[in-house]
């Protein structure tokens, strides 16, 4: 299945976001369809986590629309957009694990809300969410026991307990030893392939971009707009802008390892 | 410029003084060690004279600081962030305080109606909070303030008992002791004591608690997950302390008296008998029942002013600091303009 020939799962129209008069970013506009990896790329600080907040429906737009298939998200009625945020996990960039909660007790919380599972059902499902973020054992543990990497992963299984449509992850890899990256990108690729899942994440790490990502839009920190979407490995091939060069080569100049693209000088797949 | 290093302002002041000025060089050959003090200087003087068209040439020095002058001025300073944080004039900073207190005042109003909203889904069964978070609310808010509930009312009921008989004593009036004590703690201290030792000790912790969520942002992941914070934070707080108030408030009440009367058995030579006899004519039911309402309206106070001031918590240290003094204070205010409407709505007893 070609990636056009999927249909649209969140489409963002000329979205502005602002914090009071602060522009942060202007004239967003990208599609992701349903199975893709999305990656939003950019400078730390131009707004990724924004973007994320805006797409999950906790700050609204100052100008523009997020799209949820056909319904608006920030048009639509406070029941039809829970009902939206309901197909989706988020891992924040702190993690945001409920501090007065044992990891166990923030992963079966949301089982508890929209499930009927009984409480043993719930727990071994707790226990195989977390397990799988390579987290057994460590059910009854307060997030302020453990380390910052742990967190996020325990977030990551917070995230993926009702089995989302869409999973949005902020920097799931920052943290973490290169081992556990790599373990994490073959999670979200298994996530994919396996459940089905859509997943829209913010990172910085480029060997996971070129690994697994299929689509993604950089937002730039000085023009305050996207600058460039689209396949990261057509990307860096197609590219005119220099800065978007130098974030994906990490000094401007191709490497020898820098990957070749999936399909050479087409133009890029995803809408931008 | 050998030996001492001259202010910037004045070296740039002494260039701005020589108009033909175009470029600058640098000469530090008799230059030993040098710092982050001389680092600073030198990228002033580079800021100064490319805002002033004029030429710079690093390579006058040690490769060190070129190379970290470089590094400093490769991105540009944050235009808006600058332009952000401007000192504002004292009109400014006033109506900025009126428009605060405004918008304060409408955030509060607010917060009250969401807070009766979550009332009426409680009602309606559809709150969602966790039944264990409520009791370890009502167990904090409970059996926990017991000691410093007791401590500070036995004390008091000693302290006024013993101020109030040596008054007494002078008219031979030393039985009214009891009705001295067994009305102030039922109509006024008893509610008013407790409420303000809770809104020291828990309402603080429930705006730190909130705030604190605020800022790990858990208070975002509740609402993506379909959890009003309302009704899945604030809720069962403002439960256990509407619970809880009136029985510390009755509690306080009976260690209060039981100061008291001991007073009243050790100084004023009364029997237990005589004192419980006088307490029971001297103060109606009817002080004890307003007295109750009292104490669960200043939980609710309480309650909302610590969980408001959580909420509306910015996301730094020094703003869940901040926001545990506001509740404090907010709540102190509270109970403090509440007691005075219920000693006008409902009079304790009457002066004729
Ligand atoms: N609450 C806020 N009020 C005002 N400005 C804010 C607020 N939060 C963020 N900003 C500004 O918005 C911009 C984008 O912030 P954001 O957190 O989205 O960055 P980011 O791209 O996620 O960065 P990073 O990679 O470091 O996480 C920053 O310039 C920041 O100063
Ligand atoms: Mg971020």
């Amino acid at each position: 299945m070609t990636a056009a020939s999927r249909e649209p799962i969140i489409s963002v129209e000329g979205l502005t976001m602002a914090f009071g008069d602060f522009v942060v970013q202007k004239d967003l506009t990208f599609t992701v369809r349903r199975g893709d990896i999305f990656v939003i790329m950019g400078g730390s600080g131009c707004g990724k986590s924004t973007l994320l907040r805006h797409l999950i429906g906790l700050q609204a737009p100052a100008a523009g629309k997020v799209y949820y298939g056909t319904q608006s998200l920030w048009d639509a009625e406070t029941e039809a957009r829970l009902a939206i945020l309901r197909r989706t996990g988020i891992l924040y960039q702190s993690g945001a694990l409920f501090t007065s909660m044992t990891l166990a007790e923030n992963v079966a919380l949301p089982l508890q809300l929209y499930t009927k599972l009984t409480p043993a059902e719930i727990g071994d499902i707790v226990s195989t969410k977390l397990a799988l973020v390579g987290l057994a054992g460590y059910e009854d543990f307060f997030p302020s026991a453990i380390s910052g990497g742990m967190v996020k992963r325990a977030g990551l299984a917070r995230a993926m307990a009702l089995d989302p449509e869409i999973l949005f992850f902020d920097e799931p890899s920052a943290g973490l030893d290169p081992i556990t990256s790599k373990r994490l990108d073959d999670l979200i690729i298994q996530l994919r392939d396996d459940l089905g899942a859509t997943i829209v994440m913010v990172t910085h790490e480029l060997p996971s971009i070129f690994a697994i990502a299929d689509n993604s839009v950089f937002l730039d920190n000085v023009k305050r707009t996207a600058t460039a979407g689209g396949d990261p490995r057509e990307m860096i091939h197609n590219t005119r802008d220099p800065v978007v060069r130098e974030f994906l080569t990490r000094e401007g100049t191709f490497h020898e390892n820098t990957p070749a693209p999936a399909t050479a000088l087409s133009p890029s797949a995803g809408a931008v | 410029m050998i030996g001492q290093r001259p202010a910037l302002a004045d070296l740039t002041k002494r260039i701005d003084a020589i108009p033909s000025v175009h470029r600058l060089t640098f000469d530090t050959e008799s230059l030993g060690r040098w710092d982050s003090a001389f680092l600073t200087f030198v990228l002033g003087l580079v800021r100064y004279a490319r805002n002033g068209q004029k030429e710079v040439d690093l390579a006058g020095l040690p490769a060190g600081v070129s190379g970290l002058i470089d590094l400093a001025t490769a991105v540009a300073p944050h235009e808006e962030a600058a332009a952000r944080v401007v000192r504002p004039s004292f009109v400014r900073i006033f109506g900025q305080a009126c428009l605060d207190l405004a918008r304060g005042t409408g955030r509060l109003m607010a917060f009250v109606g969401e807070a009766a909203l979550s009332l009426g889904r409680l009602a309606t069964g559809r709150a969602r909070f966790r039944r264990s978070d409520l009791w370890l609310f009502i167990q904090q808010a409970g059996v926990d303030a017991l000691p410093i509930v007791s401590l500070l009312s036995l004390l008091q009921g000693l302290t006024m008992a013993f101020l109030g008989a040596a008054q007494l004593k002078m008219f031979g009036a030393q039985v009214y002791v009891a009705n001295l004590i067994g009305l102030s703690m039922a109509a006024e201290v008893g509610a008013v004591m407790t409420a303000i030792i809770m809104a020291g000790r828990t309402g603080a912790a429930y705006a730190a608690q909130i705030g604190t969520m605020q800022v790990n942002q858990e208070i975002d992941a509740l609402k993506t997950m379909g959890l009003e914070p309302m009704d899945f934070l604030v809720l069962p707080r403002m439960l256990a302390l509407i619970l809880m108030m009136p029985l510390l408030y009755l509690y306080a009440n009976l260690l209060g008296m039981l100061g008291g009367g001991l007073i009243a058995v050790t100084v004023l030579g009364m029997t237990g008998d005589q004192f419980a006899n006088q307490l029971f004519h001297a103060v109606p039911l009817s002080v004890f029942v307003t007295g109750l309402i009292k104490s669960g309206v200043f939980g609710v106070l309480v309650a909302l002013s610590g969980c408001m001031q959580g909420v509306n918590c910015g996301r730094s240290a020094a703003a869940v600091g901040d926001a545990t003094t506001s509740a404090v204070v907010t709540a102190i205010v509270a109970i403090i303009i509440a007691d005075g409407v219920f000693g006008v709505v409902a009079p304790p007893f009457s002066i004729q």
